[in-house]
C-alpha cells in the first residue's frame, strides 16, 4: 500500500465535498478522513519491520520532472510515520469537532481541512526536497483561509500575518536547499540536478561536502523557515494571534501538526545536513529557546484569555522541544520527537476543550467565567486531565518528553563520553524554571475556570442549543486523545524504542564533530598521547 | 533567400490575418464586424499550427538568424498567448452598443467601435515579436522591435476615451520614442565598434575583441545604451516609470497585451544582444554589473511600489515590473539553463498575468471599467468564478506552490544559484516575500472581503474575457502537469538538437 493513498484520498475527498451537497459535506469529510486514518493504521502494521531501524519504509518513486531532477518520491522513517499517524488521527477528530461550530460556508471549510491533511502528510512523507517544500507551503493556503473566513474578530490581520511570516521564512529555506542541491550537482553529478533528500543529506553531511562557512549560512537559511514555524523566540509573534483567531479545528491542527513541521524540518534537514554548523550555533539556538520558554511562560501568567494562554504555552513548550533537538544525544532527540507527538495530543485537546466552552458561553475571558466544575463536570474532568498532561504530571505523556528533553540537555556536555554535546547542566537548570512556571500558569487557569464559585456570563443562554455539559460526540473526540496521553505516559518505551534507530542515525556523525570542534577536548587528547609514550 | 522566407511563414499568416481583420472591420454588415475577433483567433491558431512544420530541424540548420532555434518556441507560444489576449479583448463589438451610439444614448468609445483595426494592430504587434526571432542584423532587430511597439501606441490611444487614457497614450508614445532613440544610438555605436550590422559577423568580431583583451569601449557603451532602451520594453527600472500610468490608463484588455507582448519582445532582444558577446567566461563586467543593478532595482521598486497602490491595475502593473526583474536573473545566469528558465517563465507569466487582467476586463461597474481595489472587494459574492480565477492567477504570480508560477520562480532561483548569483536570488526571495503582501491583499479582497457600496454593482458583463480568465486559472493549476514538455520545448530553443 502506498503513501499516495494517504495523500490523494483527502484531496479526492475535498473534491467530493466541493461537488456534493453542503448538508452532506461534514459527513463526507468525516468519512474520508476516518478512512485515511484506518489506512494509515494498516500501514503502521505494514511498516512493522522498519520500526526501530534507521531505514525508510513504504518508499515509492515516481519520476516527474526529469530535466530538473525532481521526482515525486515518498517514504517515511519511524519518526515521520509517527507524525503521519498523529496527523491522520487529529484530522477526523477536527472534522468531528467542527460539526456544531461551523454553520456558514460549510463546504469550503471541510474541503480546506482535507486539503490541509494532504499537505501535512506530504511534508512528512516527502523524499524529495521540492515535494517537501511544495507541501510545506501548501499548508499555508488552507490555514490562511480557515483563519481568514472562520476566525474571530481580528481574523484578517491574523491570517495575513501568519501567511507572510511563514512564507517569507520559507523562501530563505528554499534558497538554502537549492544551494545545497547545486553544490551536490557541482561535485557529484555534473549533468543532472537531484533534489532527493537522501542524496543531498548524504552529500552535505559528508566531511568533504560543504565548508563550515557554507554550513553556517545554510543553517541560517533553513532556520529562517523552520524557526518561524516552530516558533522560536523572536519570530513567534504570529502564533498567538493566529491561534487566538483561528476556529477551534484550525487551532488544533495548528498546534497539533503545523508547529511540528518546523521541528520536523530541523530533524529532517538541519541536524543531518549541516552538523558542523549545528555544533557551533547550538548554544545560541538554545539561548533563544530558553528565552522563549521563560518569556512565553511569563506572558501566559498574565493572560485573561484562555485560548491566548494556551497559545503562548505552545511557544514555551516548543522551546523544550528545540532544546531536545539540539542536545545532540539520543535521549534529547527522542524526547523532542516524543514532545512533538505529546504536544499535539495534549495541546490539541486543550484547544478542543476551550472551543467547546466557547461554543457554550461565547467568551474565553477568565474574569467572566469560572467554577465550571459545577455546571460541566465531564468537561472539567477532561480539562484537568489535559492540563495535567500538559504540565507534566508523571504518569501522563507530557512528563516523559519534558523530562527526556531536559535530561538530554543536562547530559549534553562536551565531557560526555558516548554522546558529547555542546549544552550542559546550566541550560537544563534555567529552562527547568519554565516547567515550574508552566505548572503555575496552567494550574491558575484551571483554578479559575474549573474550580471556585460558578461564574457565567449573562447572555449565554442564548446559545443553549448544545447540552450544558459535553455531548457524546464531544466526549468521543476527547477520549481517544486522553487514552493516548495515558498510554504514552505509562509506556513511552514503545515509541522511544520505535524511533531509536532513526534518531541514532541522524546523530551518528555528531560525537566525532563535537570532539573536533571543542577546544576543551584537545588537552585531554594530548594527555592520552602522553600516556602512550 | 527562399530559406529565409520559409521561416517567416507564421509571420505571413498573421500579416494576412491583420489585413483581413482590418478590412473585415470596415464591412457594413454587423455580423462580419462582430466576427473579427474569431478571424484573428483563427489566424493565430493557423500560425501556431504552422510553427512545428516550419521549424523542421534540417531546415533550421540553414537559417542565417543569430539564434535560429528560438523561433520554434517563441512563435508557438506567442501565437497561443495571442489567442488568450484576443479573447481578453473579446466582446468589444455588439449590436446594442452600436444602436445606442447611433441614437445618442451612449458615448462614443473608439476601442469598441474599431474592432477591426484593433485586432489588426494586435496581430501586427505579435508579428513583430515573431520577427525578432529571425533577426540576423541590427536593422532587422530594430524594425521588428518597432513593429512590436508602434501598434501598441495606437492600441493604448484608442482604448479609452478619457483623459487618463489620453495621458497614458502620450506618455507611452513619447517615452517609447526616447527609448527607441537610445536603442538606435546604441546600435550605431555597436556598428562603430564592429564595422558590421550583421549579427553573426558582429558576434565573431566581439569574440575576437574579447580574446584580444576586451570589448572596445564603444561597443560596451553601445550595448549598455541598447539595453537601457530595451529596459523600456520590458518595463525594467530605471525605464519602468511609465508602466503604472499606462497600465492604469489603458483598457484592461490592452494592459494585458502591454504586459506580455512588448515584454517578450524586449526579453528576446536582450537575449539576442547578449548573445553577441556571449556568456562564456562571464558577461563583460560592465554589462553584468548593469544588469545586476537593473534586476535588483526592478524587483524591489516593482514590489514596493505595488504595496502602495489603491488601484488594482496599477498594483498589477507594478507587479509585472517586478516579474521582469525575476526574469533578468535568468538572463544574467545565461545559456542554456538561464535562458530556458526565462522562456518557461515568460509563458507561465503570460498565461497567469493575462488571466488576472482578463478578470478585470470582464467586469464592469454600471458600464464603467473596474479599477480601484474597492471595486473587487467581495467579488466572490457577485461572481464566484471571476473571484476564484482572479485569486488563482494572483496566487500563481506570487508563486504559491503547487501553482504554475511557483515552478517558474523555482527554475529562476535554481539557475540563479547555479550561476553563482546567490545574493541576487536572496534579493529575489526578499522581494517575493514583499510581493506576498499585496497579492494576498488582492486574493483577500476578491475572496474574503465583504461587498462595499462601490463593488455592489460590479458584474461580469463580458463573456469572452471571463472565459480567458478561467482558462488562465486552469493553466495556473494544471500547468505543472505539462511543465516537463514545456522545459523540453524551451531547451530546443537554445540547445542544438542532437
Amino acid at each position: 500500500m502506498s503513501l499516495w493513498y494517504l495523500i490523494l484520498l483527502p484531496l479526492a475527498g475535498a473534491a467530493a465535498v466541493f461537488v456534493g451537497k453542503s448538508t452532506l459535506s461534514k459527513w463526507i469529510a468525516l468519512g474520508v478522513s476516518t478512512i485515511v486514518f484506518a489506512i494509515s493504521g494498516v500501514m503502521a502494521f505494514q511498516f512493522a519491520p522498519v520500526w526501530g531501524t534507521p531505514n525508510t519504509g513504504l518508499v515509492s518513486h515516481t519520476p516527474w520532472l526529469n530535466q530538473m531532477g525532481i521526482t515525486l518520491g515518498l517514504g517515511v522513517d519511524s519518526v515521520a510515520m509517527m507524525l503521519v499517524l498523529l496527523t491522520t488521527l487529529l484530522t477526523p477528530l477536527c472534522v468531528w469537532g467542527s460539526f456544531s461550530a461551523i454553520k456558514s460556508r460549510v463546504k469550503e471549510y471541510y474541503a480546506w481541512l482535507l486539503i490541509l491533511e494532504t499537505a501535512m502528510i506530504g511534508v512528512f512523507a516527502a523524499q524529495d526536497i521540492i515535494l517537501f517544500y511544495v507541501s510545506f507551503e501548501l499548508t499555508l493556503v488552507p490555514m490562511f483561509f480557515l483563519i481568514a473566513i472562520y476566525g474571530g474578530k481580528n481574523r484578517a490581520h491574523a491570517s495575513i500575518k501568519f501567511f507572510i511570516y511563514t512564507f517569507t521564512g520559507s523562501l530563505f529555506t528554499l534558497a538554502g536547499l537549492i544551494y545545497v542541491a547545486w553544490k551536490f550537482k557541482e561535485s557529484c553529478s555534473p549533468d543532472t540536478w537531484s533534489f532527493s533528500i537522501l542524496d543531498l543529506v548524504t552529500f552535505a553531511s559528508a566531511s568533504d561536502g560543504l565548508s563550515p562557512t557554507e554550513q553556517g549560512w545554510i543553517l541560517l537559511a533553513l532556520l529562517a523557515g523552520f524557526a518561524v514555524k516552530i516558533p522560536v523566540f523572536p519570530v513567534h509573534t504570529w502564533l498567538p494571534l493566529a491561534h487566538t483567531e483561528a476556529p477551534t479545528a484550525g487551532s488544533v491542527i495548528l498546534a497539533g501538526v503545523l508547529l511540528k513541521l518546523g521541528t520536523f524540518g530541523v530533524y529532517r534537514f538541519v541536524l543531518p545536513m549541516v552538523p558542523e554548523a549545528v555544533v557551533v550555533y547550538a548554544p545560541a539556538i538554545a539561548v533563544l529557546a530558553i528565552i522563549g520558554i521563560l518569556y512565553a511562560a511569563l506572558i501566559c501568567w498574565v493572560q485573561d484569555d484562555v485560548k491566548k494562554l494556551v497559545a503562548y504555552s505552545s511557544v514555551s513548550h516548543l522551546g523544550f522541544c528545540v532544546l531536545g533537538l539540539i542536545a545532540l544525544n539520543p535521549i534529547g532527540l527522542e524526547g523532542a520527537v516524543l514532545y512533538m507527538i505529546n504536544h499535539g495530543l495534549s495541546t490539541g485537546a486543550l484547544f478542543f476543550l476551550i472551543g467547546m466552552m466557547y461554543e457554550r458561553y461565547h467568551t474565553r475571558d477568565m474574569n467572566t467565567i469560572g467554577g465550571l466544575a459545577k455546571k460541566m463536570p465531564v468537561w472539567s474532568f477532561f480539562m484537568v486531565f489535559f492540563v495535567l498532561a500538559s504540565v507534566g504530571l508523571p504518569g501522563l505523556n507530557g512528563f516523559v518528553s519534558e523530562f527526556m528533553c531536559l535530561l538530554g540537555t543536562f547530559v549534553s556536555s562536551p565531557d560526555n563520553e558516548v554522546w558529547p554535546g555542546v549544552l550542559g547542566p546550566e541550560y537544563a537548570a534555567i529552562s527547568a524554571i519554565g516547567m515550574v512556571l508552566a505548572a503555575m500558569y496552567l494550574l491558575i487557569m484551571v483554578g479559575k475556570i474549573v474550580f471556585g464559585k460558578l461564574k457565567e456570563p449573562d447572555n449565554h443562554l442564548a446559545h443553549a442549543s448544545l447540552p450544558s455539559d459535553l455531548s457524546k460526540r464531544e466526549i468521543g473526540i476527547l477520549v481517544p486523545l486522553a487514552l493516548l496521553c495515558l498510554w504514552i505516559g505509562v509506556q513511552p518505551s514503545v515509541l522511544t524504542g520505535a524511533m531509536q534507530g532513526s534518531v541514532e542515525d541522524v546523530l551518528s556523525r555528531y560525537p566525532e564533530i563535537v570532539q573536533l570542534e571543542q577546544p576543551t577536548t584537545i588537552p585531554q587528547m594530548e594527555i592520552k598521547e602522553d600516556q602512550h609514550d | 533567400m527562399t530559406d529565409r522566407l520559409w521561416f517567416l511563414i507564421p509571420e505571413f499568416i498573421l500579416l494576412a490575418g491583420a489585413v483581413v481583420c482590418a478590412i473585415g472591420g470596415l464591412s457594413n454588415l454587423a455580423a462580419i464586424r462582430r466576427k473579427v475577433g474569431f478571424v484573428a483567433c483563427a489566424f493565430l491558431a493557423a500560425s501556431c499550427i504552422a510553427v512545428p512544420f516550419v521549424y523542421d530541424p534540417t531546415r533550421v540548420a540553414e537559417s542565417p538568424a543569430l539564434l535560429p532555434h528560438v523561433g520554434g518556441y517563441v512563435k508557438f507560444f506567442a501565437a497561443l498567448t495571442g489567442i488568450l489576449l484576443v479573447m481578453t479583448s473579446g466582446g468589444l463589438m455588439d449590436r446594442k452598443y452600436e444602436h445606442a451610439i447611433a441614437s445618442g444614448k451612449d458615448t462614443f468609445d473608439t476601442l469598441r467601435s474599431s474592432a477591426g483595426e484593433y485586432h489588426a494592430l494586435l496581430l501586427l504587434s505579435i508579428t513583430g515579436v515573431m520577427l525578432i526571432c529571425e533577426a540576423s542584423d541590427l536593422i532587422w532587430l530594430f524594425l521588428a522591435l518597432e513593429l512590436v511597439s508602434l501598434p501598441t501606441y495606437v492600441m493604448v490611444a484608442m482604448s479609452r476615451w478619457s483623459k487618463v487614457g489620453q495621458e497614458a497614450a502620450m506618455k507611452y508614445f513619447f517615452l517609447g520614442a526616447i527609448s527607441a532613440a537610445l536603442m538606435l544610438y546604441g546600435f550605431a555605436l555597436l556598428y562603430g565598434a564592429t564595422g558590421t550590422f550583421n549579427l553573426n559577423e558582429m558576434a565573431v568580431v566581439f569574440a575576437k575583441q574579447r580574446f584580444d583583451g576586451g570589448i572596445v569601449m564603444f561597443g560596451q557603451i553601445g550595448l549598455i545604451l541598447a539595453l537601457v532602451g530595451l529596459c523600456y520594453k520590458i518595463a525594467a527600472a530605471p525605464m519602468h516609470l511609465y508602466a503604472p500610468d499606462v497600465y492604469q490608463g489603458a483598457a484592461s484588455a490592452v494592459t494585458a497585451f502591454l504586459a506580455f507582448v512588448p515584454k517578450t519582445a524586449g526579453m528576446l532582444a536582450i537575449i539576442i544582444l547578449l548573445s553577441l558577446v556571449g556568456w562564456e567566461g562571464g558577461l563583460p563586467k560592465s554589462i553584468e554589473m548593469m544588469l545586476w543593478v537593473v534586476a535588483v532595482l526592478t524587483m524591489l521598486l516593482g514590489n514596493i511600489g505595488a504595496l502602495l497602490q489603491t488601484s488594482t491595475k496599477r498594483m498589477l502593473g507594478y507587479s509585472s515590473i517586478a516579474h521582469s526583474g525575476y526574469m533578468l536573473i535568468g538572463i544574467i545566469a545565461g545559456p542554456p539553463l538561464g535562458l530556458i528558465a526565462v522562456m518557461v517563465y515568460l509563458v507561465i507569466y503570460g498565461a497567469t498575468n493575462t488571466a488576472a487582467f482578463s478578470t478585470l476586463a470582464s467586469l464592469s461597474r454600471d458600464g464603467k471599467p473596474v479599477d480601484s481595489l474597492q471595486d473587487i472587494s467581495g467579488l466572490v459574492k457577485s461572481s464566484p468564478a471571476a473571484a476564484t480565477s482572479f485569486a488563482l492567477s494572483c496566487g500563481s504570480l506570487l508563486g504559491i506552490p503547487p501553482l504554475f508560477g511557483f515552478w517558474g520562480k523555482l527554475m529562476l532561483f535554481a539557475v540563479g544559484v547555479s550561476a553563482g548569483q546567490l545574493p541576487l536570488v536572496l534579493i529575489a526571495a526578499v522581494s517575493s516575500a514583499i510581493s506576498a503582501w499585496y497579492y494576498l491583499r488582492l486574493i483577500g479582497l476578491a475572496l474574503l472581503s465583504p461587498l462595499t457600496p462601490r463593488s455592489e454593482t460590479v458584474r461580469v458583463t463580458l463573456r469572452w474575457p471571463m472565459i480567458a480568465a478561467i482558462l488562465g486559472a486552469i493553466i495556473a493549476i494544471g500547468g505543472p502537469i505539462v511543465l516537463e514538455s514545456l522545459i523540453t520545448d524551451a531547451k530546443t530553443a537554445f540547445v542544438e538538437p542532437e
